[in-house]
């Protein structure tokens, strides 16, 4: 726990935990609400959606990929609600139609244009590049009060504790028009909420999240933690507030054991290189909500018989 | 463009046309296995069946090459990929049955978890000494560059095998998807034919995987089936017509990528598949946007017709314009807001049918007939001739008491 561990894990593990947090806290709606799979929708259509920015700009910077993912999670959502509607289909479907078609478009796009001189390809929007997020200019405790050091932080991490603050601010702001109309649709609606607009300022929130975590940490992150800690969460209490609390727990361990194991496991069993952090970030929120299956005290429907 | 004509009629080379051939199987089999899904309301659990293959993948490499293998054989990949994405499909059934989740939780977790799995294995893989030229990324996008003749033989029979399961489980399965409590009634055991559905889907992912991949799989599965829901009401013939669909989209696809360079097959099939959807949303006669917005156009020009034209009858005055730019396009009204000729037989008409209606609904014993008025339907559809010169009569008589 030295210099050592400062400069090449401290920041990629603090970006690790302000992603995980900020896509769960969103999360914990989206899967009341049965809208869970909206975020893997979003984080396919990031994809084209940094192409489009690339091929406009003619470079890989930071702000442009930003605007095209955004842009492009804002079109998904407006086709996959313009197709529900047109077509009469079901929104699980509707989904399917419309992010693999983006998804496709994105890599044809991308084969079709000369990115051979910048990084650019479909396994980096996957699965990030956390492990390269080091600070090298640290050397030790003692650098984090060092303004010198600290201006050469990767822009990333102060990048995602801003996003992860204000979609925390956010939460907290909208806390019971969100509650409400999460559980109780048509009772938010009698009380004369916008029912509609809290809908979609939540998606946007998520949409949000996503495209300010996938450039840090890569899709598989985002999906995995708008999912498996808000579910796991789900099985541990009945009390929402209490939820959301244990989501941020198993989000920010997810990311602390995930990178460890990742980056210091292959050591422990005698291998030589690390593995990918982001996929086992992933496979330790899956472990957890695994074992909140098993064990969670609120893992029963209200109705069924414990054991049944 | 006589590239992408040779391609498609099979003239493209050896290879060029096995891989069109096992795209077009393959999109046969993933449209007609992908409408029971569809149907059934689950689609999205092909999203996590496909992504839970790459563990598989991954183990089954690793296990090859502590064999001895050079662990690149396509076949054993492929099993590997099969038993990763059935253990997948029982972990989404198990957190359904046994927790209070919703399914689409379960979907998103397993898929997430899943994934994230096979991409540490893929850079254990990395790692390893024969691990640098597997090519496992592949199976995430499809990659029939380099396609041995045995792998699209593979393909081409597996889809052949999973088209015949299809054809022999369509009536149970049909029974299913369509209404499951009622199979449940009939005595059909409704979770194996579940299954069966499953094995159908994770059938065409695993065998997907080297031609289109595993991200975009899901789309063979999904677009198909929602297609051919624009042109039939009837549970069957969805699964053929998407089946169709599926076949022609892989079968134009795998020719337009054989055609010109850095065109990749999968995502090339899938926009294929897209650009039928996009026409059947729009065209489709029964459900299609330029239909409704037609059927919206002709009911709105009945409406104005008839109430100008009883406005008209009435000596009232027109303000609405749309009525009278109908009128005037019809014929019915002059530049000057006058009725020419025609338009006064027609108000005659209107006038007496709406006469004929309020002594019909005064009169007339059947509420079911008389209920019928809307103000747009002429009398004579719904009354039989006698009965009009019944009513006749009676406003005859009433005119001269």
């Amino acid at each position: 726990m030295g210099a050592e561990f400062v400069q090449f894990s401290l920041t990629p593990i603090l970006i690790g935990i302000f992603a995980s947090v900020a896509c769960a806290l969103p999360g914990n709606f989206l899967i009341l609400r049965r809208q869970a799979l909206i975020g893997d929708a979003i984080s396919h259509v990031v994809l084209p959606g940094i192409v489009v920015a690339f091929l406009i700009t003619g470079t890989v910077a930071t702000w442009p990929m930003l605007a095209g993912a955004a842009g492009a999670a804002l079109v998904a959502v407006v086709l996959i609600e313009a197709v529900r509607r047109l077509g009469k289909i079901e929104p699980g479907a509707a989904m399917g139609v419309i992010f693999t078609s983006l998804f496709a478009g994105g890599v044809l796009l991308l084969e079709q244009s000369d990115t051979s001189n910048v990084h650019l390809d479909v396994e980096h929007a996957l699965m990030g590049n956390l492990e390269q997020l080091i600070w090298l200019r640290a050397d030790g405790w003692a650098s984090l009060l060092d303004p010198i050091a600290l201006s050469h932080l990767p822009p990333e991490l102060p990048r995602m504790a801003i996003a992860t603050l204000i979609i925390a601010a956010l939460t907290w702001v909208f806390w019971r028009p969100l509650k409400l109309s999460s559980f109780d649709e048509g009772f938010a609606r009698a009380l004369g909420l916008p029912v509609n607009l809290i809908s979609l300022g939540l998606v946007a929130a998520a949409a949000a999240a996503a495209v300010a975590a996938f450039d840090a940490v890569g899709s598989i992150i985002v999906i995995a933690m708008f999912i498996c800690p808000p579910a796991a969460a789900r099985l541990m209490t009945n009390r929402l507030g209490a939820q959301v609390g244990w989501s941020v727990v198993f989000a920010t361990l997810s990311a602390i054991l995930g990178y460890i194991l990742a980056g210091y496991g292959p050591l422990w069993l005698g291998a030589s290189n690390s593995v990918s952090a982001a996929g086992m970030v992933a496979a330790v929120s899956g472990v957890i909500l695994a074992l909140a299956c098993l064990f969670g005290p609120a893992r029963h429907r209200v109705g069924v018989a414990a054991g049944g | 463009m006589s590239g992408f004509l040779d391609a498609l009629l099979f003239q493209a080379g050896y290879n060029a046309a096995l891989v069109a051939l096992g795209a077009t199987l393959l999109g046969f089999a993933a449209g007609a296995g992908g409408s029971f899904l569809f149907l059934r309301k689950r689609a999205l659990v092909s999203d996590a069946v496909a992504h839970a293959t790459l563990p598989g993948v991954g183990i089954a490499f690793i296990l090859m090459v502590a064999f001895g293998g050079d662990g690149r054989s396509l076949i054993g990949l492929l099993a590997g990929s099969a038993v990763s994405a059935w253990l997948g499909l029982l972990a989404v059934e198990w957190m359904v049955r046994r927790t209070r989740l919703p399914e689409d939780a379960a979907i998103g977790a397993v898929l997430s978890v899943f994934f994230g799995l096979g991409v540490v294995l893929l850079t254990v893989i990395q790692g390893m000494s024969r691990g640098r030229q597997a090519g496992l990324e592949d199976f995430l996008l499809g990659s029939t560059a380099g396609m041995l003749r045995q792998d699209a033989i593979l393909i081409a029979v597996g889809g052949v095998l999973i088209v015949g399961a299809i054809w022999l489980l369509r009536r149970p399965m049909t029974l299913v998807a369509f209404d499951p409590a009622f199979a449940a009634a009939r005595g059909v055991d409704v979770r194996r034919v579940d299954l069966a559905m499953m094995g159908v889907v994770l059938a065409v992912t695993v065998i997907g995987l080297k031609l289109v991949g595993l991200i975009l799989i899901v789309a063979l599965l999904i677009i198909p089936p929602v297609t051919a829901r624009f042109w039939s009401e009837r549970a069957e013939s969805v699964v053929w017509i998407a089946g169709a669909i599926g076949g022609v989209s892989g079968w134009i696809g795998a020719a337009w990528s054989a055609s010109a360079p850095a065109l990749p097959t999968g995502p090339i099939i899938v926009l294929v598949a897209t650009g039928a959807f996009a026409v059947s949303l729009m065209l489709s006669p029964a459900r299609g946007v330029v239909a409704a917005v037609m059927a919206r156009r002709a009911f709105q020009t009945r409406v104005h017709r008839r109430q100008g034209l009883l406005a008209l009858a009435r000596s009232e005055p027109i303000h609405d314009r749309l009525t009278l730019k109908i009128l005037r396009n019809e014929g019915f009204l002059r530049p000057d807001g006058v009725a020419t000729e025609a338009g006064q037989r027609a108000c005659a008409r209107i006038a007496r049918d709406e006469q004929r209606w309020s002594v019909a609904r005064r009169l007339h014993h059947d509420t079911g007939l008389t209920g019928r008025y809307d103000g747009l339907t002429p009398i004579t559809d719904v009354f039989t001739p006698d009965e009009i010169a019944w009513i006749d009569s009676n406003i005859a008589s009433e005119g001269a008491a």
